[in-house]
């Protein structure tokens, strides 16, 4: 989704507001990119360049951090998110029929976001409700004992 | 809190409080005449619990019942297939899958006239479907918690709950009777080895640690629980987080640490949300920070988030990654007792670990060490998943066999098919095949027969899982995951993957195995940390067992399970449809046509092979070849 000029500079002023609380503890970087994906959703250079000014250290060193782990975001993401979890518990139960639906009714791959920017699809390891394998969530909801052929009705809902 | 006098007077305060749910009676004066226990826990959570609260409150209110039956939302029970799951206590009944249209039945039976609703009682399948008190249960029997105490007992998010079930007594006992040398020995006369998977003494661990002289030291808890399929740590910290951080405190006494971290998976936001009320409380109680019951010790612990990295769970990534780098991970020695975070000694024990400490302390370390086996002591904790007819959370005292955790406690397998095989340590670890489900579970045998404890993660199949596809599943993980840091790893993973996509997809070579084996000796021999060098495992062991199933895939271009798509082929028996046409309604891509009432047929071109029919079908009239 895309951010309005408001705000951009809302989540600005309190991501500012933030890294002044905490630039001086024990490792302060990760905390603080993790506050600006949780803000923005996603971390634009320009959000890294903030970051780098204020703990004065360079770009590439956030930059680094940002594509080291899977949850920080380099772009936006979509209006729905939707997770297939692929841990072990839901692969052996059929998991990968449920996510190659998904990818094939969305026509994006895992990690993409569709073109009418409603759904970004993410593989996830383990969501850890094992008991209902295979899960899938949209956002918040938990869809559980899932095959393939409930994947449509699912998305028809968002 | 400055004296244990004050914590004593909690725990005085508070028995009331707990005593109906554990076999005592309440106070006279007291109103509550029972306790609800709802499972609050990530399984039950997804099933819908909180909806089950919401209606629960509500009806009682309507029948003005809210002073006289109390509801306490806890940690996980363990029984996650069923979820969501409530007990009402004193009477111990047991509700499986409740909903919230149930809840007005249960209020107005139960509660008000007295009666439970038989229908919602779980029926225990392997004693002829009675109704029996939960501890009697076929899943319950045969367990011993140690680690998940509380779990399922207590409301985490209130400290005073733990403190009246003996929680910070230990602290206390650490802090005013015993050296720090004293806790050490003790934890080393236990018998204690790590929880995380690798098994290594804990007293000697912290024996280390203790012995590097610094200013400043540290005591860290890898929460960072990434095997897929594994849900232990983060039921413990869901379910009892005091009990971890209690541990802590105590570690930090014994090593000479005043600081601790907790570097917990993001994707565990019910865990994080748990811990950091538990650290506010007890820094509110003055159970962490300065001067700790009066004695001068001062403790305090942070919580870090870790960002989906899972080489962050390997000790030296992990510390890494707190110090705010990219997670990965440093050569070994020198090892974090002697440099860990921040350049300072440090201990990282796994969360399962510390939550057995405290018991130990209280209960001395004979008692731990009486349960297990010789050289593996106390309890491990199990997540049981896959094709499992209980999936949920188990404890077991050390040297169960395999087959009692899945037959008695699991329920056996579902749909009367057959068992194939265990998978435990998750992607560093390996399988154990039908052939050896008498080995008893315990870290030596495991390593003896080419799998290993692992965190706990116990993922069974079937015969429709295909060995070959569950090692390439863990293989394309652990390529996915590699940090890149190591040449073995990051390439070395990769050309085994390529080699078992081929495979699966019927173009499999001569010297194939013989080429994944040689890549497996190198990179175990060579890479980095202990994500590259147990990368392998999962193919050498479905290799050691299975290699028949790899054999078939090679030269007969078939897949034995009729699980590989490239290889399958979905039939409808002409014999068997009845022509019901379900299976061309659920098919996803319209593959499957006929006319009703005579057989129908799967048009090859168009199949994805997702398998839908095949479980749709109620005649068994499909199957995958």
């Amino acid at each position: 989704m895309a951010l309005t000029n408001e705000q951009l500079e809302q989540y600005t002023a309190e991501l500012k507001a933030f890294i002044a609380d905490h630039k001086d503890i024990d490792g302060p970087l990760m905390p603080i990119m993790q506050k600006a994906q949780e803000l923005f959703g996603y971390l634009s250079l320009d959000t890294q360049k903030i970051i780098a000014d204020a703990l004065d250290i360079p770009v590439s060193e956030v930059y680094g951090v940002a594509t080291f782990y899977a949850q920080f975001s380099l772009q936006p993401k979509g209006e729905n998110i939707i997770s297939v979890c692929t841990g072990t518990a839901c692969y052996v139960k059929g998991a990968q029929a449920v996510l190659d639906e998904v990818v094939n009714i969305l026509g994006v791959d895992p990690g993409q976001t569709s073109a009418d920017g409603k759904f970004t699809i993410q593989d996830t390891r383990c969501l850890g409700c094992c008991g209902l394998a295979p899960v899938m969530t949209v956002n918040h909801d938990v869809y559980g004992r899932l095959t393939a052929g409930d994947v449509k009705g699912i998305l028809e809902k968002y | 809190m400055k004296s244990l006098a004050e914590l004593a007077a909690i725990r005085e305060q508070m028995q009331d409080q707990v005593a109906l749910r554990i076999g005592g009676k309440a106070d006279e004066k007291s109103k509550v005449r029972a306790h609800v226990l709802v499972c609050a826990g990530t399984g039950c959570t997804s099933s819908g619990s909180h909806k089950v609260v919401e209606a629960l409150k509500e009806q009682l209110q309507a029948k003005n019942l809210q002073e006289e039956i109390k509801i306490v939302t806890t940690g996980c029970f363990g029984l996650c297939a069923l979820g969501p799951v409530m007990i009402v206590y004193p009477e111990g009944t047991f509700y499986s899958r409740v909903t919230a249209e149930d809840i007005p039945e249960i209020v107005e039976e139960h509660f008000v006239n007295g009666k439970p609703v038989e229908r919602l009682e779980y029926k225990d399948p392997l004693a002829d479907n009675k109704t029996l008190p939960l501890p009697e249960t076929s899943f319950y029997k045969k367990q011993h918690r140690v680690a998940l105490r509380n779990c399922g007992v207590i409301n985490p998010e209130i400290i005073e709950e733990y403190i009246a079930m003996g929680g910070y007594q230990a602290l206390g006992k650490v802090l005013t009777e015993m050296t720090p040398a004293d806790v050490i020995q003790t934890i080393k006369d236990s018998g204690l080895r790590g929880r995380g998977g690798g098994g290594f003494p804990t007293g000697t661990k912290w024996q280390f640690a203790a012995n590097s002289v610094s200013d400043k030291k540290y005591v860290v808890c890898n929460a960072d629980e990434g095997d897929p399929g594994a849900f232990m740590d983060r039921s413990v910290l869901e379910g009892d987080p005091h009990a971890v951080l209690e541990a802590m405190a105590i570690a930090g006494y014994a090593i000479g640490a005043d600081e601790g971290y907790i570097y917990v998976r993001a994707e565990y936001p019910i865990a994080v949300q748990r811990l950091n009320i538990a650290v506010g409380q007890a820094r509110e109680k003055g159970l962490l920070g300065k001067d700790i019951f009066g004695t001068g010790f001062n403790f305090d612990i942070q919580v870090r988030l870790g960002s989906g990295a899972f080489v962050c769970g390997e000790e030296t990534a992990l510390l890494t990654s707190i110090e705010g780098h990219r997670g990965e991970p440093r050569p070994r020695p020198p090892f974090p007792a002697v440099k860990g975070l921040f350049g300072q000694p440090t201990i990282i024990n796994n969360v399962e670990t510390y939550a057995n400490v405290a018991q130990i302390i209280i209960n001395g370390a004979d008692w731990f060490a009486s349960m297990g086996t010789e050289k593996s002591k106390g309890t491990k904790v199990f997540a049981l998943g896959g094709k499992i007819t209980n999936t949920g959370l188990v404890e077991v005292p050390m040297g169960t066999t395999l087959r009692e955790v899945l037959y008695e406690i699991g329920g056996g397998i579902p749909g009367g098919k057959k068992f194939k095989a265990a998978q435990t340590g998750g992607p560093s670890g390996g399988c154990i095949p039908a052939s050896l489900i008498d080995t008893p579970i315990d870290y030596d045998s495991l390593i003896s027969i080419g799998s290993m404890m692992g965190s706990g993660g116990l993922i069974v199949m079937d015969e429709d899982n295909c060995m070959v596809d569950i090692a390439k599943f863990f293989l394309e993980f652990t390529v996915d995951e590699s940090c890149g840091k190591c040449t073995p790893c990051r390439l070395g993973t990769r050309r085994m993957l390529e080699i078992l996509t081929r495979i699966t997809e019927g173009k499999g070579e001569d010297g194939d195995i013989e080429k994944l084996e040689e890549l497996a000796m190198n990179i175990k021999a060579t890479a980095l940390c202990g994500l590259g060098q147990t990368a392998p495992n999962p193919v050498l062991s479905t290799l050691r067992y299975f290699r028949d199933e790899y054999e078939a895939h090679i030269y007969e271009k078939r897949c034995p399970a009729g699980h590989c798509k490239k290889l399958a082929k979905i039939m409808i028996d002409p014999e068997k449809c009845k022509g019901c046409s379900l299976c061309s309604k659920v098919c996803p891509v319209n593959a499957i046509s006929g006319q009703v009432k005579s057989p129908f047929v799967i048009d090859q071109e168009k199949c994805i092979k997702c398998g839908t029919c095949v479980e749709k079908c109620r005649f068994g009239a499909i199957v995958k070849k």
